[in-house]
């Protein structure tokens, strides 16, 4: 119903105004001195070099990927787990087609060294 | 309708006719009342993180044999009320080249996104503050806030170490994402709806779903203490291995909000553990007595809370590589085959008793777990096989020639 | 004008500047965290629209896979994450001027179009459980959405493999 929405969009405001005017409150209240040493980035006590923002593996990008397979088809799945009772045993069935494929995709990530992380 | 038995409705009527005698609109009373139900909930589980804070130095100070906060009032319980007065005072120091928006934007959202998930959770019979008809998934989704909030802190710090903690930690927090959520499938398919009042509902009469389907309660359960970053799954504040973390570049109460977002979110997972696997409110008298469900159900949140924290002060960290496998090598193959088992044995069973099905239900989770037991015990003897001639090696040529690694691959 | 139609050119307006902003920042996290609010916009018109289960699917699949898998992908392309200069070309009023032609065509195209005056059947069961089931039972049922459900299946494993095929590298 709509008005659910408009209660947890009331909810949204309200969690995120709580802690913020929290954070600007401490912000009034403590003291304001920076100076450009005190900023600098902290990294166990020796200067930093070179850029932040480097390239990473492709490892990272793997996992992502599996993860978004494996998220899409929980989204098809939750829908049949809601009709389940209706459903008869052809039903069933079909589902466990598709988990069985989708598991097929998983033993390949596996066999490949996919799942590794280096 | 009488105060005993339906005492948010009955505390909305009455306030809403002292607003309506004031003269102002039905629009305009609803509104406040839904404001000051959500002020009410947001409120009251931010300030519950404080005594959670106590709670917790205080039991993890026993299981390491200390006393815990002790010294600021009555068994120290107002030591972490000082600790909040003296955060408040705090200077905040901004990294040089930190982005200032996202910079301060993900303590905001860490916290949100677990004050969020209070919105549907069932407190007792009628006590809910939106009963979603999706609200399982809406509990997923504003998971992936909190994951969100993470890379915003991990980006906008400037810091190699924050960066490289932040992507660590969203790739086991998305990985670890899998089998919650296919583990979660399993009480939706056993209620017939995602709505949590209706699995409240559905485990009625003792037809707990821990009994019922202990694999998929188990499955859960890690996977949630993996999403909280909570012992022996906190890489998220590995010390030793990226300083902090995500969050090494903030300070005062903005790094406290990362702190209260933890600890809130952890006794949130018990929270929803207790909702979707332990009946959530149901209890002898808890349908017509909301007040005696909302004890049960705190209890219930609170044994499964206090054995995270057992979790957590007892067992040691695990390595990534570690938990990664753990993740796709076991907990997501189990769940997946979960799924599919419980829904045909469920489906087998269609007509017979509540009774009969439900022990069917239990034995299967249990072939199911005794195998996925036997097999894991298998692969593990093998692979130490394969990495004992390595160090046997290592030892007779004392360290100087070497080593040959282990064939890989396998378990 | 009533409080939903505010909420809704609220979001709408909302996406539609997000979307502006995705192409036009300097800094490829800030285009990525655009991006997630443009589509965050598309839940709340799910929302508004009662389809409860497209709202939260859109949260889940988008904002919580898609952008991070977005946000990994850009970690590997790039070696800095920056851009210094200005996001515009020098043709940048021939390119608004193209966009602003084809929005002008398709206005008048769908405005014209016979099947938005159809009146569709009001769902009786939108935003319940029942909906969701009616969903489920169709994904699973021999006359309706079988075929489709396990292509998908094939589908998601195709991608998946393809991606590992070409990301990982072979010793």
């Amino acid at each position: 119903m709509l008005s659910d929405w408009l209660y947890i969009g009331l909810f949204i405001l309200i969690a995120a105004a709580l802690p913020a005017a929290a954070i600007i409150v401490a912000g009034l209240l403590g003291p304001h001195k920076p100076n450009s040493i005190k900023n600098q980035t902290y990294e166990c006590g020796i200067e930093t070099v070179g850029e932040t923002w480097v390239q990473f593996k492709a490892q990272y990008y793997i996992f992502a990927l599996v993860f978004l397979v494996f998220d899409v088809e929980t989204v098809f799945l939750y829908p049949w787990a809601v009709a389940f009772g209706q459903l008869t045993l052809y039903g069933v069935l079909e589902a466990t087609l598709f988990i069985l494929i989708l598991a097929g995709g998983l033993l390949y990530a596996w066999r490949k060294g996919a799942l590794e992380w280096v | 309708m009488n105060f005993w038995n339906d005492p948010v409705n009955f505390i909305g009527q009455w306030l809403g006719g002292l607003l309506s005698g004031l003269g102002l609109a039905p629009s305009l009373v609803n509104f406040l009342l839904s404001l000051l139900g959500v002020l009410v909930l947001a409120m009251g589980s931010l300030l519950f993180t404080i005594f959670l804070i106590w709670y917790e130095r205080k039991i993890l100070g026993r299981i390491q044999d200390r006393l815990g906060p002790n010294r600021v009032g009555p068994f120290g319980l107002i030591q972490p009320i000082a600790d909040m007065m003296k955060i408040f005072t705090k200077e905040y120091i901004t990294p040089i080249g930190a982005d200032w928006l996202p910079y301060n934007l993900a303590p905001i959202m860490a916290v949100a996104s677990v004050l969020l998930l209070y919105a549907v959770i069932p407190f007792g019979n009628r006590m809910v503050g939106v009963d979603l008809n999706v609200g399982v998934l809406y509990l997923v989704a504003i998971g992936g806030f909190g994951i969100l909030a993470i890379v915003m802190a991990g980006w906008s710090s400037n810091n190699k170490y924050a960066l490289l903690g932040a992507f660590r930690v969203i790739a086991l927090l998305v990985s670890y994402e899998v089998p919650m959520v296919l583990a979660l499938l399993v009480p939706v398919l056993l209620s017939g709806s995602m709505g949590m009042s209706a699995i409240v509902q559905a485990q009625a009469g003792g037809f707990w779903y821990l009994f019922v389907a202990p694999l998929a309660a188990l499955v859960f359960f890690l996977s949630s203490i993996a999403e909280v970053g909570r012992a022996p799954f906190d890489l998220i504040e590995a010390e030793s291995e990226i300083v902090a973390g995500f969050n090494i570049e903030y300070s005062g109460l903005k790094f406290g909000f990362f702190y209260v977002a933890e600890f809130l979110h952890s006794f949130t997972v018990s929270v929803i553990f207790a909702t979707v696997f332990l009946g959530g409110w149901q209890g002898p008298g808890a349908a017509t007595y909301p007040l005696l469900g909302f004890v049960y159900f705190i209890v219930k949140a609170w044994i499964v809370y206090f054995v995270l924290l057992l979790f957590r002060g007892s067992l040691p960290r695990f390595r990534i590589d570690q938990m990664m496998d753990l993740n796709w090598k076991v907990l997501t193959p189990l769940s997946l085959s979960l799924v599919v088992v419980i829904a045909l044995v469920d489906k087998l069973l269609a007509n017979v008793s509540l009774l009969v099905r439900g022990i069917g239900l239990l034995s299967s989770s249990l072939v199911v777990g005794f195998v996925a037991v036997e097999i894991m015990r298998q692969a593990g003897a093998k692979r130490r096989r394969e990495v004992a001639p390595a160090f046997e090696h290592r030892e007779a040529a004392s360290g100087s020639a070497p080593v040959q690694p282990g064939s890989g691959g396998g378990l | 004008m009533t409080s939903i139609q505010i909420i809704f050119l609220l979001a709408a307006a909302g996406t539609l500047a997000a979307g502006v902003f995705v192409v036009s920042s300097p800094k490829i996290l800030h285009a990525a965290l655009w991006l997630i609010v443009s589509l965050f916009g598309i839940a709340i018109m799910f929302a508004l629209l009662q389809a409860n289960f497209f709202a939260v699917i859109q949260v889940v699949v988008y904002i919580g896979a898609i952008a991070i898998l977005i946000i990994f992908g850009v970690m590997l392309t790039r070696r800095i994450m920056q851009d210094t200069g200005l996001q515009l070309t020098r043709f940048w009023w021939g390119a608004a001027l193209a966009s602003l032609g084809i929005f002008a065509g398709l206005i008048t195209m769908l405005s014209g179009w016979k099947a938005a005056d159809i009146a569709l059947p009001e769902m009786s069961s939108s935003g319940t459980t029942q909906a969701i089931s009616q969903l489920g039972q169709a994904l699973v049922s021999p006359d309706a959405y079988v075929l489709p459900f396990e292509a998908a299946s094939i589908l998601l494993v195709v991608a998946m493999i393809g991606a590992i095929y070409i990301a990982l590298d072979r010793k």
